[in-house]
């Protein structure tokens, strides 16, 4: 291992789902220890810390380091939309290839259980009744519902319907069956939000959300924490020989943000960041598409599954439905996509899924997924999109030793 | 007739109801609310520029659940007016896949969404299918 080379020491996620008698403190707490157990350190070990939370009011790596350890080293919080956990990753790896330190911990957290729509509602009412123009497009009421939408839902549902747009065959049924994929994916994750299976019949007849992602189509709000300790391939040559064995090789670690587009002011463009980014990966990690043994991109939707394919090129340009369609991405295809059953249904704690998605992949490289273990992985892709936009993306790779 | 106001600043209310943008001189990139430098280029000079009403449904979705105090259902869509996107309700017609499609032909219209305390109508822009 090449000494400037960062590698995952130690990884882990909570159970996504529902902790009424939790905070996010609390959660991050938990993956965190979990994460210095399984690289074999302590806080004493991090020379950095990074911690992601979107909706919490900020601070939360200070109020980790007073539930975990307070070793008075460098704390970053940050903030990416559904890429922070990747961008927490991304800065405790950045940290450490600087040199500053050699050892890192990221983490992201956050409690979503019940909370709704995420994205729309618009600002509040003004006071009195009369018009009265505000804002930057000097509205005088809210403009969600009433210039288009800008909840959730339906923005990814836009970014799919133009996909149809462009190449065709994108239709109700296509996408209900991407989620009946990460549905019948999730059965197998003991560590996921919602794992029951869904057939078409019931994804398809389910509560419309919007057009055409119905609720199972949809990225389950819930609680649940992902932390990672990243370590310099210097670092690692003095630690034991179990603890190289199960490190995972970051090959990889990618962040854009959305280049400018003719029509990225009224529909954001998810998919130039993720090419931009996906081209990078490919590059630094000197692999391509066609070596990857499983993907975890960001299906906050089925509708945005579909276009991903496209945008991390794991299918030609404008063939996703086919690619789709041959049955490439299930657990037992070519290409198998989402093996955790996917934000559908392992659930999306905003902040966490940039970490967990790795902690996926990784447990796939040290061969320890058990019952759904994608046999002899030994190369993967972690995405994420973060609105706004962010993308990040990391190419992981099963430890040599 | 009363006294009206556009829902929102670039829509251009009277006889011939349009949209207007702030249009980069240098390189013709459009936005419809202001920038201090253009997002592409850089570029610092703006105009206004009119954009066309008649428009092609590039992409839409029909929102049947949404934040507390948004109507539903209604059609959001992306049209692509003469080569600039814009993003709108679809109006005049049954919120359901059989009558909003792809590739769909609209125009846009007006329509009053209220009147405040003193009288003054609020006009909203929306597209219609163009028959």
């Amino acid at each position: 291992m090449a000494s400037d080379d960062i590698w995952i020491l130690g990884i882990r996620m909570t159970k996504f789902g529902k902790y009424p008698d939790k905070d996010t403190v609390d959660l991050a707490a938990e993956a965190a220890m979990a994460a210095l157990a399984d690289g074999g350190v302590t806080m004493r070990d991090i020379g950095i810390l990074a911690a992601g939370n979107l909706m919490g009011g900020g601070g939360m790596g200070q109020m980790l380091q007073k539930q975990i350890g307070q070793t008075g080293i460098p704390v970053y919080n940050v903030a990416n939309a559904c890429a922070t956990g990747a961008t927490a990753l991304r800065t405790a790896i950045m940290a450490v290839k600087a040199g500053e330190c050699d050892m890192g911990l990221a983490v992201g957290v956050e409690k979503l259980a019940g909370a709704g729509l995420l994205g729309g509602g618009g600002r509040a009412k003004s006071d009195g009744n009369v018009y009265k123009p505000a804002g930057r497009f000097g509205a005088v009421g809210p403009v969600d519902g009433r210039i288009g939408t800008e909840a959730m839902p339906g923005v990814f549902a836009q970014v799919g319907m133009e996909y149809g747009h462009k190449y065709g065959g994108a239709d109700f049924e296509l996408f209900a069956k991407i989620s009946e994929k990460n549905h019948a994916h999730s059965t197998l994750n003991p560590l996921a939000a919602y794992s029951k299976r869904m057939t078409l019949e019931e994804i398809m007849n389910d509560v419309m959300i919007a057009y055409p992602n119905t609720r199972p189509m949809c990225s389950a709000n819930c609680d649940g924490a992902a932390a990672a300790v990243v370590v310099s391939g210097a670092k690692l040559r003095t630690l034991s020989l179990e603890q190289q064995r199960r490190a995972v090789k970051v090959s990889a670690s990618v962040l854009t943000t959305d280049p400018w587009q003719e029509a990225c002011q009224v529909l954001p463009d998810v998919n130039t960041l993720t090419r931009n980014a996906a081209k990078i990966a490919y590059a630094q990690a000197g692999v391509g598409p066609e070596d990857l043994d499983l993907v975890e991109l960001h299906d906050c939707f089925a509708t945005a599954e579909l276009v991903h394919y496209d945008n991390l090129m794991l299918c030609r340009e404008g063939e996703a439905v086919d690619f789709f369609n041959s049955g490439a991405t299930w657990r037992d295809g070519t290409m198998p996509v989402n093996v955790s059953g996917g934000l559908e249904s392992k659930g999306h704690p905003i902040a966490a899924t940039g970490i967990a998605n790795i902690w996926e992949v990784c447990h796939h490289l040290r061969g320890e997924a058990g019952d759904r273990q994608i046999e002899g992985a030994k190369v993967g892709l972690a995405h994420v999109i973060g609105l706004g936009s962010a993308c990040g993306i990391h190419i992981l790779e099963k430890s040599a030793a | 007739m009363a006294n009206q106001i556009p829902f929102v600043e670039y829509l251009v209310l009277g006889d011939r109801p349009h949209l207007v943008a702030n249009e980069c001189t240098a390189c013709q990139a459009r936005f419809f609310d202001r920038r201090n430098a253009c997002a592409n280029c850089f570029g610092t000079e703006f105009t206004k520029t009119e954009i066309a009403t008649d428009g092609e449904v590039r992409s839409f979705t029909i929102v049947t659940f949404a934040a507390p105090g948004v109507h539903v259902p209604f059609v959001s869509a992306i049209v692509d007016c003469g080569g600039t996107s814009v993003r709108g309700n679809i109006v005049n017609t049954p919120p359901d896949p059989d009558h909003v499609t792809l590739a769909m032909k609209v125009r846009l219209t007006t329509f009053t969404l209220g009147t405040d305390d003193e009288g003054t109508e609020a006009v909203n822009f929306g597209f219609e299918p163009a028959l």
